[in-house]
């Protein structure tokens, strides 16, 4: 009776001293569910979700501060891939909120004056530029989310939604019109 | 004699192959006028070197190869260039795509050609030859040959000859295996020298009688070693992977290529355009196309790239009654947007359109699971299920059922009793998949760019801050030194010169 007290009394100190070990060993940094929930956000930082990043979004969903219907960039289908990662019903876009055409900032470089505001406030560093030199969008690097546009002092960006090329093209889904025979 | 494999599936649709034998290749008129795109072939478009109001020469090199995947593009025939912008081409999108716009002088006036023989160079310098030719796949993908015969650590056996053409309607293989089998066998030869491969097999399928005879015939003549193999004829027996697994009994692995398992293969037409480039130094300028389907004269025409459509179709003489033109054959092949589109190095065949040859295609029905696409599907897929999951956008589950093992061939929509469009779903399925992991590679890209931000900020705010620091404490300590030297000036009327340098520019 005893020996068999002491025994599993013994089991269980190894066995939760290994377990107490490994906790501390191979804790995780961070919360591993932000960076599943920013995997699936399309990283455009643009803060239209009132966060000022994806990643504070993320950290906001994970935290259960923020519903998964805020984010117009991913769409309906970045919903759905939130609404799955998160095992949550879906939910449609509300309010002010809604998805628009994917485009990418312009500068008029005529107009432009060169006073690296715009620099300033993209989140990804996608336009070139110095004080008193003229600005460029990085056309490959933007990521459309129109934070240059608001701090321009003379106006000169505009959003240029994508135009479809033959290398960007896609096949549609298929939709055929029913045709009667005369 | 060579054992011979089958492959899984296949279908057996008409042929309609004797009408466009009867008569030789025949060549068509100078065109008015010729389009000639800087994309004809699989990687990157090529660079324009040429400028509007240039004169160029027969063969002159109009397009430079960009990167590794590319080929170069010539001036079909000697004459002006008009213009250099987008022009509509044939692709399903009716997108237009940047063209050379060449109006021809009449003369055909060839520029300095280079004739080689092939054993006096490397196999390095006739890839570099055969890649300034602008040699790509004319089978119908335009892959550069070059980098087909570029192996890197495999080692290839076996060269393969794809003489099998087993779409309905198209025969310009056939013909130029009719008529031009010295030059193919001489260009294969070539090529295995190239590939450093052992042996050579021709597969031609058993309806082109004319065309083994003359292949056997140049075999003789030649005495170049190459095993004419006669295959079954079935839809899609020239497709690569086929096509190999019925000659060698080796299955190409998913996702990898042919020279992984020791096989190269080419089309007859890329190996005689290969041999033309370096024995005659002609560059791929024309290709044979079969004009076919609802016109007078059905007959393979030997025709300068970028020649419009409307140009080659009316050497045939169109009927009436005529709605339009396919580029390809009837499975695989495009109905073009526009026909006064350029054919390009892909273009074997041209069918014109007649309600009588294709008629109104029944509307879809519901599936109804018969499977009889998965008893034809020569890559043993379940296609019923691919159908399934691109139709309700389940592109994930598409790909888990090996979607892009598909090469869209059509066996499965030609034997669905529904009428489904199957490839259409498979083709949108694949262009969906493909644009969303190219934005997950931009996402990733944009993040990597936003944290470095972050982290440049966070460090030019602590190197500020540091700085500052410095700068404070620099300014306490001169002047506790200046209050020390006050007290000794007392004693000691001397400047402390050691303070004096302690002190920061900025105070000075």
């Amino acid at each position: 009776m005893l020996s068999a007290l002491l025994v599993m009394a013994g089991v269980a100190i190894v066995l939760g001293a290994i377990l107490g070990y490994s906790a501390i060993k191979f804790r995780v940094e961070g919360n591993p569910l932000v960076e599943k929930i920013d995997a699936v956000l399309p990283q455009t930082q643009c803060g239209q979700c009132g966060f000022p990043g994806c990643k504070p979004y993320a950290t906001a969903i994970a935290e259960g501060a923020a519903e998964i219907n805020k984010c117009p960039p991913g769409g309906e289908e970045g919903i759905q891939k939130l609404a799955d990662l998160l095992g949550v019903d879906p939910i449609p876009f509300g309010g002010d909120t809604q998805p628009k055409e994917k485009s990418v900032a312009f500068i008029d470089e005529n107009t432009c004056i060169g006073c690296t505001l715009c620099i300033q406030a993209c989140p990804v560093d996608a336009i070139t530029g110095a004080a008193k030199q003229m600005h460029t969008v990085i056309k490959a690097e933007c990521t459309g989310c129109e934070l240059c546009v608001a701090p321009c002092p003379v106006d000169c960006i505009s959003m240029l939604p994508i135009e479809e090329n033959i290398g960007r093209w896609t096949w549609k889904y298929p939709q055929f019109a029913m045709v009667v025979e005369q | 004699m060579r054992t011979l494999y089958k492959f899984h599936g296949g279908v057996h649709p008409p042929s309609h192959k004797a009408q466009s034998t009867q008569a030789g290749i025949a060549q068509i008129p100078l065109p008015t006028r010729l389009v000639i795109p800087f994309q004809q072939h699989a990687g990157e478009a090529a660079k324009p070197i040429v400028q509007s109001g240039q004169h160029v020469l027969k063969g002159q090199l109009i397009g430079i190869p960009q990167g590794f995947i590319s080929g170069a593009i010539h001036a079909s025939t000697s004459g002006t260039i008009a213009a250099i912008d987008a022009q509509p081409v044939a692709h399903p999108s009716g997108l237009p795509d940047i063209c050379a716009t060449l109006i021809p002088d009449g003369k055909d006036e060839w520029v300095k050609r280079e004739s080689a023989n092939y054993t006096g160079l490397s196999p390095e310098e006739l890839r570099e030859k055969l890649r300034m030719a602008g040699v790509v796949g004319l089978g119908g993908a335009v892959f550069p040959s070059e980098v087909k015969l570029k192996l890197g650590q495999y080692k290839v056996k076996t060269l393969i000859l794809n003489g099998a053409e087993c779409e309905p309607y198209i025969t310009c293989d056939d013909m130029l295996m009719r008529e031009r089998a010295e030059e193919i066998l001489s260009g294969a030869e070539m090529l295995r020298y190239i590939l450093g491969a052992q042996e050579i097999v021709i597969g031609i399928e058993d309806n082109k009688s004319e065309a083994i005879n003359a292949i056997n015939q140049a075999v003789n003549i030649t005495g170049i070693k190459c095993e004419v193999a006669v295959i079954p004829t079935i839809y899609p027996g020239g497709g690569v992977k086929q096509l190999i697994h019925v000659l060698t009994g080796l299955e190409v692995p998913s996702g990898k290529l042919p020279a992984e398992i020791g096989v190269q293969c080419f089309n007859v037409a890329t190996v005689y355009s290969a041999w033309r480039a370096i024995n005659h130094g002609e560059p791929l300028l024309s290709r044979i196309v079969t004009i076919t389907g609802n016109v007078r004269y059905p007959q393979n025409y030997q025709v300068l790239i970028g020649t419009p459509v409307n140009e080659v179709v009316a050497a045939a003489e169109v009927l009436s009654g005529t709605l339009g033109y396919i580029m390809g054959g009837p499975m695989m092949g495009l109905r073009l947007p526009y026909d006064t589109v350029p054919l390009v190095k892909a273009s074997n065949c041209i069918i014109a359109v007649s309600k009588k040859i294709f008629p109104v295609a029944s509307p879809a029905m519901p599936c109804i699971r018969c499977t009889r696409c998965v008893e034809v599907c020569p890559v043993n897929l379940q296609p019923q299920d691919l159908y399934w999951f691109a139709k309700s956008r389940e592109f994930g589950k598409a790909q888990s059922f090996s979607l892009f093992d598909c090469i869209e061939c059509g066996a499965c929509s030609y034997v669905c009793p529904s009428h489904i469009p199957l490839v259409q779903y498979y083709r949108f399925a694949k262009s969906e998949i493909k644009v969303r992991s190219q934005e997950k590679l931009n996402a990733d890209k944009a993040r990597e760019r936003h944290e470095f931000r972050e982290y440049r900020i966070e460090r030019e705010k602590t190197e500020k801050a540091e700085k500052l620091a410095a700068k404070e404490k620099a300014v306490l300590e001169a002047k506790e030194r200046a209050a020390k030297a006050n007290e000794s000036t007392a004693v000691q009327p001397e400047v402390n010169p050691v303070a004096e340098a302690a002190l920061p520019k900025e105070l000075t």
